[in-house]
């Protein structure tokens, strides 16, 4: 079975996978990072979004092996070691953005990578249209929505 | 500190685990030695199984057993059984198949299990599955409610003739017949109201552990209700008794009732357990849940009003088929009988009602309770023939809702459909949405919006939903087979924090949050020193679990009284200390005093004293403070509002923008405004789906054609306005909080309130009706064919 080395949330694992075994399986299931979910099978929901150098990235869409040599961040590396919470968790939190929480890993992951796309400012039909990828079935995005565009000025130090 | 009691926009306690990805969903759990478990289903409508092949599956690797229908009817374990009965017009009970736990002899829909592969992983399971072989022979099959009531159509059950489960009916027919004999005029919809598929973001789990030195059966699972779960699982499926039955429901990402029901997955992981003496999981994949997750709505109704010459409505006829499935979900028959027509009063003061329903089963997945149940029927039903008697008419949308309406001093007002409302003020709702909503700037928004090249129309409408299900005797002599009431225990800890039990379960409503603030309100206890416990049977007295907005309606009046029972004790405790009289002592702030004076004992003396019984009135009292409550509902709960929807629709591709969304809901007391508005926004965005988007399809053969996120159309941001919601609240007259409930409320009146708009908007082209998904497919095809073509669907 190959072997694949990559760097999780700042640290180093080297993991034996299938050629067929998903990133995200490896994140749940051989590194019990179980933050980052499975929420559809068709790359559809969002729920399993990560970065991977930096970018977001659907990783039940994404080979272990794919993953090889990056450095992967999930929902359980954003807050400092103190336990301080990314902006985007912060304001999240702030404007009751999360219901039942299952989407919220995934969608906290892909509006931090949305807001760092749009340095300069960001609409809300921008946030809406970003969305595009996260399917979140308890809030109805009012927000979500909310929650990202207060989070930008934080995010890009405006505030 | 921080006002946390009632009223306050408290954050919620539970976000912190949730926002770094800690929480504790059932698929996040592993047990050491476990293995997994893949179901192979019916690709199959209807067909007859004539053998099933397990050997190659059996020796693929790491496979440890492969189980089939046969293995389970060799147990002795029962059917999965049905929690409501209903009874036909001639007072026979509803017919009621057999629901194997793994089909058996034959296959009745697409995702019918039919045989288990137990593996090492799951991987290994899935591979092994695929080994399976089945040999069938294909029957015809009844996919709609059409085609299961057509001459000679296929029989799902052999047992059940014209594949009628009941012919219900509620009012009555001559009178009502009379009443239209005579009217003024009669004003008449066929309507239907599209199946749905609940979707909740986590799909269903479940994972068994069986203790062999104990004997004891643990089964984690994604459940509104756990409960219910081991006594429905315990008792009738795989008889195990309660001690030893444990049913955890920890962290469930989201429910809309599709997992209130008693799933076989459950019934296999915790009997596969036992047999192979290891833990074994199973999760599903989305497309399994598309198929073997209760489906919800799916009717098709004819409505008629009779009303005079001002638009007063004398009577209201309707006659609805509602579509089962292949077989019945746990709380299905009563969903589209005493939640649906017995709502058929909605807000006006119609005088006399008879509804008939046909309950059908199809080849198609089990149709249960999904978030409004029977009351997102029956609104859209009657708010959209309240909008055709506007049409027909030529009176006001808004006047014929204004002079029919049950005025507010009429409370408590029976309705001719069993129900008796307790309080309400629909005409304060309405008038404050029009203004929120500024309907009457409307035609200039209209106006600018036709000069962009937009059709643009708003929509109206006025619901009334009911909930805190339910009294339990009420509920069981409508054919029940459960209590219905709901359980707290309240701990007061030796230093003063609180732990609550409750029987209700969160999964999204932020109960953590909000059930700790009554304990702050009742108890003066800080926020941060209570903690709300839910989700386990080994914790929880009992607990009925949450559906139907009854958490904080029937849960919370639970806590209520169970710390009345505490303050009561309290008060005990100390006039012993304060050498007073019990009559003497007040509670309030945390705080014990003697009237009239300035003695006074904290809470936690009280509770230091109660556990340290030192200087005790020990003769009279025991030790501890710690009390239960079950709380039995003396009524439903009526909460209602109006909702107001604007659209545009662009005339090139036939698509429609909400473009804003207004709702003033009336749901009682309000703890924490935050959360209400947040669940009011989610469910007018189910609602906004099912009017927009959402349609559960077969085809005629009975495949389901939305069988995945990308078949069936999920919300997404950019499909949803912002979506305006306020409150103008009555109080609920008969629970000890006054709260009647909100999380349905916006999947209940919201869809009529979009329909009512799009017709508006395409009143020039003689759009009377149109049902839902009102796609841009649909509309485009009407707006190509021009002005006055009646549109048909």
């Amino acid at each position: 079975m190959p072997q694949v080395t990559l760097t999780v949330n700042g640290k180093q694992h080297t993991v034996e996978v299938e050629n067929r075994t998903l990133l995200v399986e490896v994140l749940r299931e051989k590194l019990a990072l179980t933050g980052t979910h499975v929420g559809c099978d068709t790359s559809q929901c969002g729920a399993c979004v990560v970065h991977v150098d930096g970018i977001s990235a659907k990783s039940c869409t994404m080979l272990a092996v794919q993953a090889a040599g990056t450095s992967v961040t999930t929902i359980e590396g954003l807050a400092k070691p103190d336990g301080t919470l990314h902006p985007m968790q912060e304001m999240f939190r702030e404007h009751h953005a999360l219901q039942c929480g299952f989407c919220t890993p995934g969608m906290v992951m892909s509006a931090i990578d949305l807001v760092n796309n749009h340095p300069g400012g960001i609409t809300e039909q921008e946030i809406r249209d970003g969305l595009e990828g996260n399917l979140c079935r308890c809030t109805g995005y009012h927000n979500i929505v909310k929650a990202i565009a207060a989070a930008h000025p934080l995010m890009h130090g405006k505030a | 500190m921080a006002f946390e009691g009632i009223g306050a926009s408290v954050r919620r306690k539970e976000d912190a685990r949730f926002l770094n990805g800690r929480g504790n969903y059932t698929d996040d759990i592993n047990r050491p030695g476990q293995l997994h478990a893949y179901v192979k289903r019916s690709d199959r409508p209807h067909a007859k199984i004539n053998s099933i092949d397990t050997a190659a599956a059996s020796k693929a690797p790491g496979v440890v057993a492969v189980f089939t229908g046969a293995d389970i009817a060799a147990e002795n374990i029962g059917g999965l059984p049905c929690g409501w009965q209903i009874h036909n017009k001639d007072g026979s009970p509803m017919a009621e198949p057999p629901h194997p736990v793994i089909a058996v002899g034959k296959v009745r829909h697409v995702g019918d299990p039919i045989a288990v592969v137990i593996a090492e992983t799951k991987q290994q399971a899935k591979d092994a599955a695929e080994l399976v072989a089945i040999d069938y022979t294909d029957l015809p099959a009844a996919a709609s409610l059409a085609a299961a009531l057509a001459p000679g159509a296929a029989t799902v059950h052999d047992d059940v003739p014209g594949n009628i489960c009941y012919d219900w009916h509620i009012g009555d027919k001559a009178i009502v017949d009379g009443v239209f004999a005579n009217a003024h005029k009669v004003v008449r919809l066929d309507l239907t109201n599209n199946r749905l598929i609940p979707n909740a973001m986590e799909p269903r789990a479940a994972v068994g552990d069986y203790d062999v030195n104990s004997g004891e059966y643990t089964l984690y699972t994604t459940s509104q209700n756990p409960h219910v779960i081991r006594l429905l699982m315990g008792a009738f499926v795989l008889h195990i008794p309660e001690n030893k039955l444990r049913v955890v429901a920890p962290d469930v990402g989201g429910g809309f009732g599709s997992k209130i029901y008693h799933y076989a997955e459950e019934a296999i992981v915790t009997w596969a357990s036992a047999k192979v003496r290891r833990p074994v999981k199973w999760t599903a994949e989305r497309t399994e849940s598309f198929m073997s997750d209760a489906h919800g709505r799916d009717h098709v109704s004819t409505a008629e009003m009779a009303i005079d010459a001002q638009g007063t409505f004398l009577g209201l006829r309707v006659s609805t088929q509602a579509n089962m499935g292949a077989y019945l979900s746990t709380f299905a028959p009563c969903v589209p009988t005493y939640l649906y027509a017995t709502l058929l009063a909605g807000t006006y003061k119609t005088p006399v009602i008879y509804c008939e329903v046909k309950a059908v089963f199809t080849n198609t997945v089990p149709v249960d309770a999904y978030r409004g149940a029977g009351r997102p029927e029956a609104t859209f039903l009657l708010e959209r023939l309240v909008d055709a008697v506007a049409y027909d008419t030529g009176i006001d949308r808004v006047d014929i809702r204004r002079r029919n309406f049950i005025p507010a001093d009429a409370f408590p007002y029976q309705t001719p459909v069993a129900l008796q409302y307790d309080s309400g003020d629909y005409q304060t709702t309405l008038a404050v949405a029009l203004k929120n909503a500024d309907w009457a700037g409307f035609e200039a928004r209209r106006t600018a919006a036709k000069a962009r090249g937009k059709l643009r129309g708003i929509g109206i409408s006025t619901y009334l939903e009911a909930c805190g299900i339910a009294p339990s005797a009420v509920a069981g002599s409508l054919g029940a087979r459960a209590g219905l009431y709901e359980v707290a225990n309240i701990r007061v800890h030796p230093t003063g924090s609180v732990t609550v039990f409750t029987g209700s379960h969160s999964h999204g409503q932020g109960h953590e949050t909000t059930f700790a603030q009554l304990v702050v309100d009742q108890l003066g206890v800080p926020l941060d020193q209570i903690d709300v416990v839910h989700g386990d049977t080994a914790k929880i007295p009992f607990g009925m679990g949450t559906y139907g907005s009854r958490s904080l309606a029937v849960g919370g009046s639970a806590m209520v009284k169970a710390m009345d029972k505490i303050i009561a004790k309290g008060k005990k405790i100390a006039a012993h200390l304060m050498e007073a009289s019990v009559e003497d002592i007040e509670f309030a702030n945390n705080t014990f005093t003697v009237a009239g004076t300035d003695k006074s004992k904290t809470l936690t003396d009280i509770s230091l004293t109660a556990y340290v019984p030192h200087n005790y009135p020990i003769d009279e009292l025991e030790p501890g403070l710690d009390e239960t409550a079950f709380y039995d509902p003396k009524n439903f709960t009526f909460p209602g509002g109006c909702h107001i929807s604007e659209v545009e629709i662009d005339p090139d591709t036939g698509t429609v923008a909400v473009v804003n969304f207004t709702a003033v809901d009336d749901v009682g007391r309000v703890i924490n405004p935050m959360i209400v508005e947040g669940q009011v926004q989610g469910g007018i965005a189910q609602g906004i789906g099912q009017a927009l988007l959402e349609a559960a399809i077969y085809d005629e053969s009975g495949q389901l054609i939305s069988g995945s996120m990308m078949d069936y159309t999920m919300p997404r941001a950019d499909n949803l306005p912002n979506i305006h919601v306020a409150t103008e609240n009555t109080m609920c007259t008969h629970n000890p909080l006054g709260s009647k409930g909100c999380g349905e409320v916006g999947a209940i009146g919201s869809p009529p309130a979009v329909i009512n708009a799009i017709c508006d908007a395409l009143k020039d082209y003689g759009v009377r009706h149109m049902n839902m998904p009102a796609t841009s497919g649909k509309i485009w095809s009407i707006i190509n064919a021009g002005p006055s073509k009646m549109a048909a669907d």
